[in-house]
């Protein structure tokens, strides 16, 4: 019987049939952060359950960490937000779990520290109270994303149980046009889609185009798979995987048997799925949302479709009709587990390089971990960010949403690196519109929904 | 441990858009400390107060309606409770007195969250969903036993729903996941034996 890679992760994890169509899962590693992670701990610690294995639990602090640069051990960026860290911090120690603190070289936000720390490999089962668990897919792994509740069920049992999901094959093929990234195939994928068009379905992305695709930005796929209502993402490991994860903290060292463990992961010829869907990477342009949800999306050039919902185009200061080029902006924001690694920086980088961003923008970069910040600081790219008048934070999810405390003002146009155009999610009444980080870079610096082709050509000397 | 759920009978209200993400549930901003408790104020917050962090209700938001006290049972479209995993949407729910929720889908996350919090989710075809909005302030009826949504106001109107026997168990008999599953506890651990012996590499990292 041929499988998929989704069906050989699966049996690969399968405890034992749980009954009415549930499987016990068994989970690999899990992930927490002081959000919601220190709910999940305080309420196993008084319904007095243990943590079966703390070994396997690692805890980060990326939601309410201050972002301002020389932030403190506990600084929080939302009033009362310091309990959120300093309980998460005390609840993993006195769990035995791992903790990487506020204050650890490897601190960053979850998503983007599990693959840096090879926390995230091929093969492994992964899950965390936040729905972006299912970045960690584009290492070939089953990772998804689950509630407080089942947080503590799996650090208590060790397993979950889980209805296995229907499949879908996203296939995507061809060369993408200059200036598209993975972050265009996702937002394409779901205007076109539907925000619940992957509903409950683990997703396997394959095709030349995501063959083509770096880790990093196979990681920004598959993070805005739960914006298409997916249960998860995968992507088949491959050499680039192989190489990514070698030498990782916490991976295990390379030999021949893992290497033949991990290449087996891939769909059979045959094999089937319950939904097919065809992506020719030569239809895809530079996407933008204009909407509050993802699926409201579109080519740069667009113009807000004649049949908008009218909830949207009134939050958004929109009319149908109406083109987004030219859009005046106050705010712009790189940065968030979508778009906040190396590969992300680099791209805006490369637009900011000589310029400087529009007055009465604010603009600010926040990398996604301690070694996104540390590589970017060893290219100098920080002060490609800073020449360029943004604001260069200390790594968490900052501005990706508001948790109280800083944010936009009510209202602002905000081009933002990431994954979320929800209303209020980056501050109340803040106009969202989510694109790629060298569109945001672009935006930044024009003062107005552009294009980087748009922006004037840069003087030899100043280059 | 959640309130067993089996019969249930109350006001309805209607929020009719699609996509309902569990930010506008429970904004980030109301989820003031490390608990589960104190969230029910800040249902909706957004749409239901003037200011964001203000108490100052909006008259037109249906849930500040006279006729709408006591709403328990929420009516609304595609995708309900999208987006963030946060448990505190269910618990604001909860909290606030929501016990069923019908909508044309769910995001899969919050679904399973309601489950395991006393909030039975109900699927219901797109019309039939309709059909029930548009009766205002309608009084709804949920037998579970017998998976099956009536409503006062519609002496002609049924609705059956499917759900499965675990998640149906679970709201009923309000069971507790964890002991539930410790009953496999031998197979948990004969499964982790095995896979300690094929990975040890996993259950040593330091
Ligand atoms: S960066 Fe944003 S989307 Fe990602 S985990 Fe943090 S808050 Fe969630």
């Amino acid at each position: 019987m041929p499988q998929t890679l989704f069906d050989k992760l699966w049996t690969r994890h399968r405890v034992c049939d749980a009954g009415d169509g549930y499987d016990l899962i068994a989970i690999d590693r899990m992930l927490l952060h002081e959000r919601t992670g220190g709910v999940a701990l305080k309420s196993l610690q008084a319904n007095g359950h243990e943590v079966r294995d703390p070994s396997r639990v690692f805890a980060i602090m990326d939601h309410i960490v201050s972002f301002r640069a020389g932030r403190g051990r506990d600084e929080a960026r939302s009033p009362g937000g310091e309990a959120f860290i300093t309980e998460t911090r005390a609840m993993a120690h006195a769990a035995g779990i791992h903790l990487i603190d506020t204050d650890n070289p490897g601190q960053g936000i979850v998503h983007v520290v599990a693959p840096e720390q090879g926390i995230a490999l091929p093969g492994l089962s992964l899950v965390c109270p936040d729905s972006h668990t299912c970045s960690l897919g584009a290492l070939g792994a089953l990772a998804w994303g689950i509630g407080s509740s089942e947080a503590e069920h799996a650090m208590a049992t060790g397993v979950l149980r889980v209805q296995k999901p229907e499949q879908m094959r996203v296939r995507i093929d061809g060369e993408l046009p200059a200036g598209c990234t993975a972050k265009d195939i996702a937002l394409y994928l779901i205007a076109r889609h539907g925000a619940g068009g992957g509903r409950r379905c683990a997703i396997e992305f394959c095709g030349s185009t995501v063959d083509a695709l770096g880790i990093e930005a196979r990681l920004t796929l598959c993070n805005m798979a739960v914006e298409f209502a997916a249960f998860c993402a995968v992507i088949a490991p491959d050499e680039k995987v192989l190489d990514y994860v070698a030498d990782r903290a916490f991976a295990p060292p390379a030999s021949a048997e893992l290497t033949a463990m991990w290449t087996a992961l891939a769909t059979d010829d045959d094999a089937p799925f319950a939904f097919e869907i065809e992506i020719d990477a030569s239809d895809i342009r530079p996407q933008i949302s204009w909407g509050t949800s993802p699926e409201e999306s579109g080519p740069l050039n667009m113009q807000v479709p004649a049949d908008a919902r009218p909830q949207a185009l009134d939050y958004m200061g929109l009319q149908a009709g109406q083109s987004l080029l030219g859009m005046e902006i106050g705010g712009a924001f790189i940065g968030s587990c979508t778009n906040g690694r190396l590969s992300d920086l680099q791209a805006a980088a490369e637009i900011l390089a000589g310029r400087r961003v529009a007055a009465g923008v604010r603009a600010v970069c926040v990398p996604g971990s301690q070694a996104v910040r540390r590589q970017a600081e060893a290219l100098g790219i920080d002060q490609v960010f800073k020449q360029a008048g943004f604001e260069w934070g200390e790594p968490g999810c900052a501005m990706c949403f508001y948790a109280g405390g800083e944010t936009f003002a009510p209202g602002t146009r905000v081009v933002s690196s990431t994954n979320r155009n929800f209303e209020g999610r980056q501050g109340p009444g803040v106009r969202t519109h989510l694109t790629s980080p060298a569109i945001v870079a672009a935006c930044a610096v024009a003062g107005e929904i552009c294009a980087p082709s748009d922006l004037p050509v840069l003087e030899a000397e100043t280059v | 441990m959640p309130q067993p759920l089996n019969q249930h009978t109350g006001i309805a209200a209607a929020i009719m858009r699609d996509n309902i993400d569990t930010d506008q549930i429970i904004p980030s901003r109301e989820m003031k400390t490390v608990s589960r408790d104190g969230l029910g104020e800040g249902l909706f917050a957004g749409w239901r107060y003037t200011e964001p962090g203000g108490r100052v209700p909006v008259p037109d938001f249906i849930l500040n309606q006279a006729e709408q006290q006591g709403t328990s049972v929420l009516i609304s479209g595609e995708n309900f409770g999208c987006g963030s995993s946060r448990e505190h949407a269910v618990w604001a729910l909860a909290e606030y007195g929501i016990r069923v929720i019908i909508a044309k889908s769910f995001g899969e996350i919050f679904h399973g969250n309601c489950l395991r919090n006393g909030v039975l989710p109900i699927t219901l075809p797109a019309d039939e969903v309709d059909t029930l909005a548009a009766i205002e302030t309608a009084t709804v009826s949920v037998d579970l036993e017998n998976q099956l949504v009536t409503c006062a106001q519609l002496p002609d109107w049924r609705a059956a729903f499917e759900i499965g026997e675990y998640p149906k168990r679970l709201l009923i008999e309000g069971l507790e996941p964890i002991e539930l599953t410790l009953k496999d506890k031998d197979k948990i651990d004969a499964f982790f034996a095995r896979d300690a012996a094929q990975r040890p590499w996993l259950y040593s990292a330091a």
